[in-house]
């Protein structure tokens, strides 16, 4: 009860953050936060049951090149255009999981074909150039000229407090969502799966269709984290939002918050975002590429020596037993 | 007179869990030594205690009175002590050649390769018919005469059988202690670990019973053979 | 006019069969250490990077002539290899197979920024200038022949290693059973780091090949390293000789594909025979490891 208490004072202090006046780049930090934390939970969705992607940059880029593409080309709204990039995630994650489940086709295997599929989908777009500005990357056409802040239609705000406000409404979503795949009858059924296909099979649970259930939730979710991340930053690039290095930064993001606990992935966003920021002020671009050495190398110390992550660890030593971890 | 092979109150067992309690036992040279004892009692935990191939927490083993509890587990070959481990654990899409081979690994080994090849073969037949032949396609009483044959090629003081009749048919079974009698006269020491007690007892010299990890009897193979308790709890004969 | 188209054709074929060559040498190292180590180097492709770059700098900045900075490379990488064994995989060994993978992945990030720290984002080319040899109207670059001709020779003596000799008769076996090994008087941790840097001095072998048709940049591992990831597993993660096929399959896709659209279409191209793959024949992709 008590802790229950404590995430609701917490949840209020957040609500009230950018009405304390706090300035525009520790409100970017927030809004970057709650936004990667978004990501990183639609990620652990499948993680934790065993189903790792090292490929979830495909449906980042689908989600954010989707909607600046049509908008740019067409003036189709970003709304519409996130369906649109709904539609395709579905399709792609369809294209991949089918025979992936059917066939058992598990762990290394699984990951190296979503590693592969996020590096097609960053060909795809390096190799559109002509629309998509390759490599350069692409902006957004601007609706907020004349001095309107604000476009509902366009989905472009250039108010951080009202994307905080976003952000936090959809990183509630993402809770609720892990929460809810959590607690449902899939989750027992997913348990024994994990453990043993077979026996699940004969209880009369369709493991395949769980698992095609679940990677759709995660791919559509983590598509939205990209329709979102390109209407706030109003800059996308293939190599942020797709490819391999994206895909891995988001496994290793759960790693070190945690993957098997609700607010995990959302530490680790924290802590990435911590990370990142302070390496980059306290080294930053003196020496090109040295934070992201350091960044590279706390990693693999991240792998070695505390596996459960952050939120894991700090559980375990604390107690409780991080639920749903083997 | 030194014994070979000799186990001084040897402690063992995996993690937490101990198989072995205070074991003591003696192979001498050219003798031919049995453990018997019923499942679960702790022999392969014998056999691999003496291979190293788990850590041994109690007691002192030694081979030709040199103490070797403090080697690791890959230069117990180098001793002279080669096991056949249970379930003959061939290597299976390697040939028949390619795993005698891999028991010919050790250096001192490699350059009496040639000459032991053609004793394993002599002794098999059947194995230089399927010299090619990957070892995973074989029966089971081929795949025994391999995995002994494998064990042969270091050229070994002492070898270990584990269990050489299990799973495997009654005729077959014969022809493996056949083999036994065989490589006995060639003038190896063995020591072999065996639920087959009547069939055991009439290829060995001595023998020890091992039951949950302690021994409970030891002596001439013909006394146990017929001591009452065995031929009870054993043969079921009452 | 279709002669000429079919020329064209034709040379897209032959430089597709010689980029297989160059391919196969990239997969067998990477199903080399899965096979055996059953870990997945994902970093493998920047292990490459540096080995170009090390050859790069010997050569180019060092003045060390080619013949000596090439085996210096192998050398170098093959250390590398067995240095990202010691110190990182071997840690995690007994871990999930998924933070094996992982750690592999922190090793790509670091080697990326490592090599920017080291010698910036500009392409690096090593200076040397191989002509291009004709065949009729076909025109086909010497470095690309020479790279092909050391990769089948590499692949070649692998081969030899690996069924002729006892060393690499234990790689082979330590994958069908660990266990037994220490009975054989095998350390399965020596061969382990053997294998370790077998894997790396293929890397580095690559490398030599490679520097020699293409400059240097921190980010060059993108270019070949997802499509390695596709030939083995396309072959059967691990399957030396179903890796050895694929290569040569997807690099006609990816030069055949490359001549009728752009480059990256013939990636994509390839990624769809992959999909198509997975759905009619998943057994090759699941035939286990040899």
């Amino acid at each position: 009860m008590n802790s229950r208490i404590v995430a609701f004072i917490l949840f209020a202090a957040m609500l009230l953050v950018p009405l304390t006046g706090v300035g525009k780049y520790p409100l970017h930090l927030m809004v970057t936060g709650l936004l990667w934390a978004f990501i990183y939970t639609s990620w652990s969705i499948m993680g934790r049951l065993g189903l790792v992607s090292l490929g979830h940059g495909a449906f980042l880029g689908v989600g954010a090149y989707t909607v600046v593409l049509l908008w740019n080309l067409w003036g189709i709204s970003p709304w519409i255009g996130t369906i649109a990039a709904v539609l395709i995630t579905v399709v792609l994650a369809f294209i991949i999981g089918y025979p992936c489940f059917r066939f058992r086709i598990v762990g290394h295997y699984f990951a190296l074909v979503t590693l592969a599929l996020s590096e097609v989908v960053r060909l795809v777009i390096v190799g559109l150039r002509e629309q998509t500005g390759g490599s350069l990357g692409i902006t957004p056409k601007s609706a907020l000229t004349d001095g309107v802040t604000a476009s509902l239609s366009a989905m472009q705000f250039s108010s951080k407090v009202v994307w905080f406000y976003i952000m936090l409404a959809c990183w509630v979503g993402a809770l609720l969502v892990w929460r809810a795949v959590d607690r449902s009858m899939r989750r027992m059924a997913l348990e024994a799966i994990s453990e043993d296909e077979d026996a699940a099979s004969s209880i009369g649970v369709d493991v395949n269709r769980t698992k095609m259930v679940i990677t759709l939730i995660s791919a559509t979710m983590t598509c939205l984290g990209g329709v979102l991340y390109a209407q706030y930053q109003l800059y996308i690039n293939p190599e942020t939002v797709s490819g391999i290095g994206i895909s891995l930064q988001m496994v290793f993001g759960v790693i070190a918050g945690g993957m098997f606990v609700m607010l995990g992935p959302t530490v680790g966003a924290v802590f990435l975002l911590v990370l990142s920021e302070g390496l980059r002020i306290f080294i930053g671009h003196d020496i090109h590429g040295l934070d992201t050495t350091i960044y590279g190398l706390m990693l693999i110390l991240f792998i070695i020596y505390m596996p459960k992550g952050i939120l894991g660890a700090a559980l375990e030593k604390f107690g409780a037993r991080a639920p749903g971890s083997r | 007179m030194t014994a070979m092979l000799r186990l001084d109150n040897i402690s063992a067992g995996y993690g937490s869990f101990q198989a072995l309690f205070d074991v003591s036992l003696t192979v001498d040279a050219g003798e031919a030594i049995a453990v018997i004892g019923p499942n679960g009692a702790g022999k392969t935990t014998l056999l691999r205690a003496i291979s190293k191939l788990i850590p041994v927490t109690q007691g002192d083993l030694s081979m030709e009175g040199v103490r070797y509890n403090d080697i690791a587990a890959h230069e117990v070959i180098s001793m002279g002590i080669a096991q056949v481990p249970e379930g003959r654990r061939l290597f299976p899409r390697l040939s028949v050649e390619e795993n005698l081979r891999m028991g010919a690994f050790i250096p001192a080994a490699r350059g009496h390769f040639d000459e032991r090849l053609e004793f394993v073969y002599s002794l098999f037949p059947r194995m230089k018919e399927r010299r090619l032949q990957l070892a995973g396609t074989m029966s089971g009483g081929e795949q025994q005469m391999c995995a002994i044959g494998r064990a042969l090629m270091s050229g070994p003081k002492l070898l270990l059988l584990d269990e050489p009749s299990a799973g495997l048919a009654p005729v077959i079974v014969q022809s493996i202690f056949e083999l036994v009698k065989r490589i006995r006269a060639e003038g190896y020491t063995v020591l072999i670990v065996e639920q087959n007690i009547q069939q055991v007892l009439k290829v060995v010299d001595r023998a020890y019973l091992l039951e949950t990890g302690r021994i409970r009897m030891s002596g001439p193979a013909a006394e146990l053979l017929a001591s009452d308790e065995i031929r009870r709890a054993y043969l079921g004969i009452a | 006019m279709d002669q000429i188209f079919d020329i064209f054709f034709l040379e897209a074929v032959l430089n597709g069969l010689l980029l297989g060559g160059l391919l196969a040498l990239l997969a067998l190292g990477l199903n080399l250490v899965f096979g055996v180590i059953d870990v997945v180097w994902i970093c493998y492709a920047e292990l490459i990077m540096f080995g170009m770059y090390a050859i790069w700098w010997l050569h180019a900045q060092g003045g060390l002539p080619l013949w000596l900075a090439f085996p210096a490379g192998v050398l170098f990488v093959a250390v590398l290899g067995a240095l990202l064994h010691h110190l990182v995989i071997r840690p995690v060994l007994s871990a999930e197979p998924i933070n094996q993978m992982l750690v592999t992945g922190g090793v790509l990030f670091f080697l990326q920024a490592l090599a920017t720290v080291i010698f910036g984002v500009e392409f690096r080319n090593l200076g040397v200038r191989l002509p291009g040899v004709s065949f009729g109207e076909m025109n086909v670059s010497l470095a690309r022949m020479i790279a092909f001709g050391v990769a089948v020779a590499a692949i070649g003596a692998t081969y030899l290693f690996l069924s002729r000799t006892y060393l690499g008769t234990a790689i082979r076996a330590i994958s069908q059973d660990r266990g037994i090994m220490p009975l054989m008087g095998v350390n399965p941790s020596k061969i382990y780091l053997t294998t370790s840097a077998l894997g790396g001095a293929m890397a580095g072998l690559a490398a030599c090949l490679l520097v020699l048709q293409y400059d240097v940049h921190p980010a060059i591992g993108l270019s070949f390293g997802p499509i390695t990831f596709m030939i083995c597993v396309l072959g059967g993660l691990g399957n030396l000789i179903g890796g050895f096929v694929a290569a040569f399959l997807f690099a006609q896709f990816i030069s055949v594909g490359g001549f009728f659209f752009q480059l990256e279409w013939g990636y994509v191209l390839a990624f769809a025979f992959f999909i198509v793959m997975m759905f009619w024949k998943p057994e090759g992709i699941l035939s286990k490891r040899r």
